[in-house]
């Protein structure tokens, strides 16, 4: 796997626009007319959520080029990918509570994509278990991809599902719905978490390939012993 | 010398850290019967599932009956059968549902005659789960008779039979052989071996480290590595 | 086609083999229904209202149980490896084992509806249209139930993997079966049961499909 020091650049410049990006956002960005400051965490909860989605396919990729090509480096991507995932789906989900608790008085309101967020929280932490219960490495790989094959084509069946089972109540709004803010701290936040994102995704990877290569002892060398064939 | 039944290549399998088979370069020609000794944890259990396809290599290569066992594992699947450590068995079904399950699959009618060839006409219709250890031994036989493929790869057929099951089984290997079908046995009777079988192999330590005509296998060969 | 049959043959036989287990599983969804309603209280208006999450709640736990069962003897004795040997189909013993399980789940949920009209007061006149929705979204719990109950029997810790990966997948399915069983109970003034059938049918045509495509990947090394 690849020895290049981008990520650690990847993860220096991502941090470098988060700070410039959640400081204007959060900090100098107007305030925002009906929604007041609690809207600020648009500015974060945005970029998280295009990211979770974002790792996630591209863990459904890793997943399928596995599941076709084989080879332990897309296995290690979707090791790291998923469990990117997960930690970006806690994070929007905890963003959503964050903002919903002074908004409707209530920690979840059941907005569709933040419940299919959820949904996905429990279906990659699911695939992260199932890593964790499963010995034979080429069988976690093998298991691990289909399982999230599976769970990646259930998002547009969980996002409708949920969304019409909710609009039979008033139609709930996100931080998003109501944004008339700057676009600018959003698209700088949004490829500050890109790029923490792939540099870590990247060096996580490189940690679960290492692992691997430990699992696995090198192949025999030549046997010594001589094998006499008589006719 | 006529065609190969079976022929490996660095035939290496893991399980884990440890290697069950170690670069395994072997042949078997085609009509032979060949003992497959070792000591327990030598590897045979394992070679014998790789060249069935219920196992894929690591390393290496084999082929069976003409066919790879990874690119061609259908058409090796339908010139082997395997019988196994575990039964294959159905504990819920009877013996002869058993057997009607696995004719059905390969698409034939289910030879009445199988049942009373093995000794188990009485107990056709009793469930598996009544069986004692020789009988299920001796239905896995008949299920292995019923494939009628051939190449047959035994795991430790003996175990669990007794005297009459012996007697069953040597008369099974001789029809098998007299059919032209190619049988690799995994046993550590040796000295059965011998006298039944044409050539033999010996693994330690998933590694071939003797291989020659049965009756020139050294007898004390299971007692501590055998040198080459 | 007629290995699929042969596979189908006795997977239902083996079902009926071990029908015991099935009413231990009866038992145990009913149960559930029970301590459901004295977890929400005897509070009949409120009973009949969530009476239809209450069914597929019931069913969706029992179905955890009935899913792993039905692995259980195929590995004992490696059964199923002795199949595939043979050679057999891997994608034909997918559709038998799945539609075997449908058929049983189907059983089952429908088994517990008189025990839903009992304790919670929730009938319905459309018995035809309810085990029409039963049976969908018993497809649609059995088709990913029946591949990762075959994953999970070989792996450790499999009582709780199942639930742990089958739960979040099915949630689609299981709005859709609670919403169109409600409506067939409560009511239907919107006409919104075709919607919802529509969906349970769309979930499954995805995961009938791309489940027998994985099966393979699943139970051969």
């Amino acid at each position: 796997m690849g020895q290049g020091k981008w990520p650690f650049v990847a993860v220096a410049s991502g941090l470098a626009l988060l700070a410039w990006g959640s400081s204007w956002g959060l900090a100098f960005a107007p305030r925002e007319a009906y929604m007041g400051d609690v809207q600020r965490i648009m500015y974060v909860h945005v970029p998280t959520a295009w990211n979770a989605m974002l790792v996630l396919t591209f863990a459904f990729a890793c997943a399928v080029v596995s599941l076709v090509r084989g080879g332990w480096k897309w296995d290690a991507r979707l090791e790291a990918a998923v469990e990117a995932g997960v930690v970006l789906s806690a994070l929007v989900c905890a963003q959503g509570s964050i903002w919903a608790r002074p908004t409707w008085g209530v920690w979840w309101d059941w907005d569709p994509r933040l419940t299919t967020t959820a949904v996905l929280l429990f279906a990659f932490g699911g695939i992260m278990a199932l890593r964790q219960f499963v010995d034979d490495p080429v069988k976690r790989a093998t298991w691990s991809a289909v399982a999230t094959v599976i769970a990646y084509v259930d998002v547009p069946l969980v996002y409708f599902s949920v969304r019409w089972w909710n609009s039979l109540h008033q139609m709930q709004s996100t931080p998003e719905t109501v944004s008339r803010a700057f676009h600018w701290p959003l698209r700088i936040n949004a490829f500050g978490v890109l790029f923490l994102l792939m540099g870590l995704v990247e060096l996580r990877a490189r940690t679960a390939f290492l692992r691997r290569e430990t699992e696995l002892e090198p192949p025999p060398s030549r046997a010594a012993a001589a094998v006499g064939v008589a006719s | 010398m006529g065609t190969l039944a079976v022929e490996t290549i660095g035939l290496s399998r893991r399980y884990g850290r440890r290697w069950a088979l170690r670069d395994v370069s072997l042949s078997v020609p085609q009509g032979s019967v060949v003992m497959l000794a070792g000591r327990n944890g030598s590897g045979k259990s394992t070679l014998l599932r790789v060249l069935a396809t219920a196992l894929r290599p690591d390393h290496g290569s084999a082929r069976v009956a003409g066919h790879d066992v990874q690119a061609g594992r259908d058409g090796v699947r339908q010139a082997v059968a395997l019988l196994g450590h575990q039964s294959f068995l159905y504990e819920a079904l009877s013996a002869r549902e058993n057997l009607a399950v696995a004719a059905s699959l390969l698409g034939r009618p289910l030879d009445p005659g199988v049942l009373a060839r093995v000794g188990l006409a009485a107990r056709a219709d009793d469930p598996v789960s009544s069986f004692s250890a020789g009988m299920r031994k001796r239905l896995s036989l008949g299920r292995v008779l019923l494939q009628h493929k051939p190449v047959a790869l035994l795991d430790e057929p003996y175990g669990e039979l007794d005297p009459p099951g012996f007697e069953l089984l040597d008369g099974v290997i001789a029809e098998l052989r007299a059919r032209g079908a190619t049988v690799v046995m995994a046993t550590h009777l040796v000295e059965h071996g011998r006298r039944l079988c044409d050539r033999a192999l010996l693994l330690d330590e998933g590694q071939l480290v003797w291989s020659g005509p049965a009756a020139e296998m050294p007898l004390d060969a299971l007692r501590g590595s055998a040198a080459p | 086609m007629s290995v699929f049959l042969a596979a189908l043959r006795k997977d239902l036989l083996l079902q009926w083999r071990t029908r015991a287990q099935l009413v231990a599983v009866f038992v145990f969804g009913a149960s559930a229904l029970l301590l459901f309603s004295f977890a929400v209280g005897p509070n009949a208006g409120v009973l009949r209202q969530h009476a239809a999450g209450f069914l597929w709640l019931g069913l969706l736990l029992a179905s955890t149980l009935a899913l792993a069962d039905s692995f259980e003897s195929e590995m004992a004795q490696r059964a199923l490896e002795g199949l595939l040997l043979l050679p057999a189909d891997p994608r034909a013993l997918y559709y038998a084992k799945a539609v075997a399980n449908v058929l049983q789940l189907t059983l089952l949920g429908v088994a517990l509806v008189p025990v839903m009209v009992v304790l919670y007061d929730a009938g319905t006149a459309r018995v035809g249209a309810l085990v029409v929705v039963v049976a969908l979204g018993a497809a649609g719990l059995s088709a990913p139930g029946t591949l990762y109950a075959a994953m999970t029997a070989q792996a450790r810790a499999r009582n709780t993997l199942l639930p742990l990966l089958l739960f979040p997948l099915v949630v689609p399915a299981l709005l859709a079966a609670v919403k169109a069983t409600s409506l067939l109970i409560l009511g239907d003034p919107m006409g919104q049961l075709r919607a919802w059938t529509l969906l349970l049918v769309a979930f499954d045509a995805v995961y009938w499909s791309l489940c027998g495509l994985l099966f393979e990947r699943v139970v051969e090394d």
